[in-house]
């Protein structure tokens, strides 16, 4: 990408000559993959709804597809965001929807029962997925209760905070006795 | 020479890249000696402010060695001047610098064009912070090109370390200038919310300034027992009421000054349902900022009273009670810090020993520890509080 972006560099300005090792981990890429094909999913669920109930057997059911379609545009801009956790945990708990919703409509009367099978071993392919993603981007931040460093010492005044308190006063004093100061 | 390297949100690496070369007469290069990590770069470490691109270099809190100078920087500096190099990038010579409001430098803007279009007028370049303030190549690197070096630099005595003088670049005079924006009077109670670097630095100003009392807000204890050292008193937000415990301490009147050193990723949390809607549409890109912080100083602020924003907004930010802000009649201060306007003040207090600013260090590291360092510095493991690095 970084080629592209030279364009509007200056022709001295520095440019990367051999690029360094990425922060990002492989779990990062799959929750950015999840969340895209999240967002793609849910378009469609959204825009043609009536092709997913007939393609599943379950017409009648779109206003609930349409629902679903926007739990999966939401969980995917969640999932490409800075809280890619939260936005994958939030997919899992929308697998499990989709997989109850799925299994309603496993009926023997339906003739398109095996496309919902279908559905039902993808759903849980990609739950698995979902759940490996959330479970390796969890944010590392210290629990609540962990022990931190204090800095009680740290007051930044050489002289202690009773020396700057009392220049402050100082400083204060001479203002007010300063006449260019204090105009009349 | 190695540098840190934005290639895109949560992806900073540390890279080699050509070395820096004089482009105008006025430039010069410095070698690096010291450099830090602001709460400023997180902001564009998540991408939440607009206008950077793969490949630019980050940093603007940098100190170094002069090692190059053009033709036009008349003597102003020469090689082997010690330097602190301030964030905003100055002419000296415009209305604004000459007035003092070098943060607004009319002439340092090289993509002048895209802040007109998105600010209604240009602001001064700074180093390593997105086009829209000229992208121009930051100092988290070996060596750094200072454009306009004849005015955009601080002069610094040898014998004094790195670390007392590296934060005249941008955070003691930021925090200095969000207390001075305050007019602190010796009766002034001084509410200051986040007890990041800049917090802490705000803390002291406002001590040195002569508050009466100075209330830091936050709810990290490495940050909080660092502020009570400063000579604080603390509200830990999530374990009371913000405002109640401001009117308890302030005898139900509210602080006369408030200051905001949290900025646009205000601490989104459950019990503060307006956190957590701004989140939702800061993610949708509905709304720039979080401004939970902004809301509270307007709600809590003393009628009549200041405040001020030091804190980084990158745009648009909704639902402020403008009614309560108008009402109550208060003065809003902000602005990105003029830095050379109090640096000479700020060096002779180090210099007589009334602050040291190496207090606020918890992390010194390589260069090229840099990339994980933003990861320990946004996640507050290690009780990191600041990082400096060293090339």
């Amino acid at each position: 990408m970084f080629h592209f972006s030279n364009i509007v560099r200056t022709k001295s300005d520095p440019k990367i000559i051999e690029g360094g090792p990425s922060l990002k981990r492989p779990a990062d890429q799959l929750a950015r993959a999840l969340g895209w094909f999240s967002i793609g999913l849910g378009v469609v669920e959204l825009l043609a709804p009536r092709r997913v109930t007939e393609t599943l057997g379950m017409e009648g059911n779109e206003t609930m597809v349409r629902a679903f379609g926007i739990r999966e545009i939401m969980a995917g801009i969640m999932s490409l965001s800075v809280d890619k956790n939260a936005g994958l945990w939030a997919r899992v708990g929308g697998d499990g929807l989709d997989a109850a919703a799925l299994l309603s409509g496993l009926t023997g009367d339906n003739p398109k029962k095996g496309n919902i099978a279908l559905a039902l071993l993808m759903v849980g392919g990609i739950a698995m997925l979902d759940y490996r993603a959330a479970q390796d981007t969890k944010p590392r931040r210290p629990a609540r209760d962990a022990r931190r460093k204090l800095f009680p010492n740290r007051s930044g005044y050489p002289k202690g905070l009773e020396g700057a308190r009392g220049a402050a006063r100082q400083i204060a004093a001479n203002a007010a006795k300063s006449p260019s100061l204090n105009p009349t | 020479m190695k540098a840190l390297v934005w290639h895109g949100k949560e992806d900073i690496r540390c890279d080699t890249v050509t070395d820096p070369e004089i482009q105008d007469p006025r430039d010069a290069i410095i070698k690096v000696t010291s450099c830090a990590i602001c709460g400023s770069d997180l902001h564009l470490f998540h991408n939440f402010i607009p206008g950077m691109l793969p490949g630019d270099i980050m940093g603007h809190e940098t100190m170094g060695e002069v090692v190059e100078v053009g033709s036009g920087v008349d003597g102003k500096i020469k090689k082997g001047d010690r330097v602190v190099v301030p964030f905003t990038i100055i002419c000296g010579e415009c209305e604004q610098c000459k007035r003092g409001n070098f943060s607004v430098c009319e002439t340092t803007n090289r993509k002048r064009h895209l802040a007109d279009k998105v600010f209604g007028h240009t602001t001064a370049g700074l180093f390593g912070y997105t086009h829209l303030t000229g992208g121009y190549p930051g100092g988290q690197a070996e060596y750094l090109r200072v454009p306009y070096a004849d005015a955009t630099h601080i002069k610094v005595p040898a014998g004094i370390p790195d670390e007392q003088l590296l934060f005249l670049s941008d955070i003691f005079p930021t925090g200095w200038q969000a207390a001075v924006q305050c007019d602190i009077e010796p009766t002034d109670r001084v509410a200051i919310w986040g007890c990041g670097p800049v917090g802490q630095m705000a803390i002291r100003s406002a001590i040195l300034l002569g508050a009466n009392q100075v209330i830091a807000i936050d709810c990290l204890p490495e940050r909080l027992s660092m502020a009570e050292a400063g000579g604080a008193t603390t509200i830990n937000f999530e374990t009371e009421s913000v405002v109640e415990r401001l009117n308890e301490l302030t005898d139900g009147k509210g602080p006369e000054k408030c200051i905001d050193c949290a900025g646009m990723e205000a601490h989104v949390m459950a019990s503060q349902p307006d956190t957590l809607l701004d989140r939702a549409k800061q993610m949708v890109m509905l709304e720039n900022d979080r401004p939970h912080v902004l809301r509270e100083m307007i709600y809590v602020c003393r009628p009549g009273g200041i405040i001020s924003v030091a804190g980084v907004y990158s745009g648009l930010s909704d639902m402020l009670p403008m009614g309560a802000f108008m009402n109550k009649g208060l003065t809003m201060r902000t602005g990105q810090t003029h830095v050379n306007r109090w640096t000479d003040d700020l060096l002779r207090r180090i210099e007589q020993g009334e602050i040291d600013p190496s207090f606020v260090i918890t992390h010194t590291v390589p260069l090229e520890q840099g990339p994980e360092m933003y990861q320990v510095f946004r996640d507050k493991r290690d009780s990191c509080i600041k990082v400096v690095l060293k090339p």
